[in-house]
């Protein structure tokens, strides 16, 4: 058995088919020169801890050696011989595999623009962009930040704690347009102007020029920003090169089935990198979440195994904002109906229903203990298939797992 | 000096429903309370062994309270740890009911 890409997907899946009873070898591949290491908290925990942080690896050397799991550090695999049944490192050397699984995750999507040389820009992904970043973020630092998704407010909260001087700058005309509704983006865009972190919506760079070791950014609304650094987070790319060049169908990512299953029977994917047919949504969908990435890791070692189970968890997404916690569970779309849940001071819910009543996605925004309780339960309500009422639903006073039954 | 334990009251029954967990903190230490399906009441360490997390904001389901942060699992009447990412034990306290009050032995 052998896996492509040491992330979270790639490491639980070398764990997971040692604790399904595989007794063959296992062979984990990373370019990355170190253990396989968590990535949310390179953009909290890592940039604001008081002492600079080694990252939080998810497996421990002598995990591996116990686990008999034979891990190629720091080696990039750059062709996959189908026919043949191997693959081919970097550095020339071929590797046979019976099975093969690819989680290869995604890359954090550069800027297209004009960056002039010298310019202090940086994307956040691995370990080495959060201790760049950390080390850049001093008090009186001024730090642009590219995108008002996910990542880019995370690290503006992390900057400002520092006692940075933070910009974001986000194209769309509101924060978090893709997955969070408008009034709990409004909630999160609140409680960062009063942390004092300046918002510019509706705009973009139009090039970074480097001036004296510092950068002056640009914008298309004419407005110019000078930058000790610019911090870019406008997405992330999936890693689907390697998976193209053997002629793997690739859809949004690589195209898997519901076993998790790549077009050849031989090979899996799991993770960031991957697209998948979900049955509560009727839709391909690719995640770029961290449980997703674990769950579907643990799946396709299952299924390279032989377990011929469909993979059917239901997509689980969290972000922290200072000391609060954004959580979404499940998928909505346009025409679902909102319902809201106003919790007060422990936040704000909007959970959707589908046309006949179904409950298909839920997401709140407050303090972890009320949000990660009321999001749990409505991924049980999904899970299900349940419908509940309405009125019950929107009323804080009703104990929500009530509803469950 | 010898440590004496004690009998602390931390809530009225009423205060938790079945299936349901609630926050006690006592000094600088914190606590969770558990009231099983049977209805009776268990205490441990209030945050999760791995990460500073409370469990109280976890939800309980048979004799499991999970953790809200990365689900894992413990087994509330002893405090052993049962599903991944957790895997060291919490500590659990007796309890006793008096009085409509739960009481936990520190
Ligand atoms: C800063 C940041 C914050 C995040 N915060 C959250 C959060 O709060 N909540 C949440 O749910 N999710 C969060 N995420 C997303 C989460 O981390 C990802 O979903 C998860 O890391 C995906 O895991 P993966 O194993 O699929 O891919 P990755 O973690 O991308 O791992 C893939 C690995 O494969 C390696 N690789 C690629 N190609 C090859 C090759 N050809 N040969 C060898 N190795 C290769 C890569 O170098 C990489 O190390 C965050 C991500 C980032 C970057
Ligand atoms: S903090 Fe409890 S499982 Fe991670």
């Amino acid at each position: 058995m052998m896996i492509v890409g040491a992330g979270i997907a790639g490491s639980v899946a070398a764990e997971s088919l040692r604790a399904e009873g595989w007794r063959g070898r296992i062979v984990l591949i990373g370019r990355e020169t170190r253990l396989p290491y968590e990535r949310p908290p390179l953009s909290k925990a890592h940039l604001t801890e008081e002492v600079e942080p080694g990252p939080k690896t998810l497996v421990t050397s002598e995990r591996l050696e116990e686990l008999d799991i034979e891990y190629l550090q720091g080696r990039e695999v750059v062709a996959i011989d189908r026919a043949a049944h191997t693959v081919k490192l970097a550095d020339g050397a071929r590797l046979a595999y019976e099975r093969l699984l690819l989680t290869t995750g995604a890359r954090a999507r550069p800027v297209s623009n004009l960056i002039g040389q010298g310019a202090r820009i940086r994307t956040l992904r691995t370990y080495d962009d959060a201790l760049f970043i950390r080390r850049a973020i001093n008090p009186g630092a001024e730090v642009v930040v590219v995108g008002g998704g996910f990542i880019g407010l995370e690290v503006a909260a992390s900057a400002v704690s520092r006692g940075a001087s933070v910009t974001v700058i986000e194209a769309g005309p509101r924060l978090l347009a893709r997955a969070v509704p408008a009034p709990l983006a409004e909630l999160i865009k609140a409680k960062h102007e009063r942390s004092g972190v300046r918002l510019e919506l509706g705009t973009t760079i139009e090039r970074v020029d480097a001036i004296e070791g510092r950068s002056k950014v640009i914008l298309t609304s004419g407005r110019a920003h000078l930058a000790d650094l610019v911090i870019v987070g406008i997405g992330a790319v999936p890693n689907v090169e390697l998976a193209r060049l053997a002629g793997l169908a690739i859809d949004n990512g690589i195209a898997l089935d519901e076993l998790l299953a790549t077009s050849d029977p031989d090979i899996f994917g799991a993770g960031d990198c991957c697209s998948f047919p979900h049955r509560l949504y009727n839709e391909r969908i690719r995640l770029e979440a961290w449980r997703s990435a674990q769950q579907q890791g643990a799946a396709a070692a299952s299924n390279m195994l032989g377990a011929h189970s469909p993979y059917e968890k239901i997509p689980w997404f969290w972000s922290d904002q200072y000391d609060q916690t954004l959580q979404v569970v499940g998928l909505h779309r346009e025409q679902d109906d909102p319902v809201i849940r106003d919790l007060g001071p422990n936040g704000l819910l909007i959970f959707y229903l589908a046309k006949d009543g179904r409950i298909v996605a839920a997401c709140g925004f407050g303090s972890l203990p009320a949000i990660a309780r009321e999001i749990r339960f409505a991924e049980m309500m999904i899970g299900r298939g349940l419908s509940p009422n309405v009125e019950a639903l929107s009323n804080p006073a009703v104990n929500i797992k009530s509803l469950l039954s | 000096m010898t440590i004496t334990e004690e009998w602390v009251a931390a809530c009225p029954v009423d205060a938790i429903e079945r299936e349901e967990a609630l926050r006690f903190d006592y000094g600088a230490r914190t606590f969770v309370i558990v009231r099983s399906p049977e209805g009776t009441f268990h205490a441990m360490d209030g945050n999760c062994s791995h990460e500073k997390v409370h469990l109280a904001g976890g939800i309980v389901d048979g004799h499991i309270i999970e953790c809200p942060k990365h689900f894992g699992t413990f087994d509330y009447r002893t405090g052993e740890a049962c599903a991944l990412p957790v895997c060291i034990d919490l500590r659990s306290y007796d309890v006793k009911v008096e009085n409509n009050l739960v009481f936990i032995k520190l």
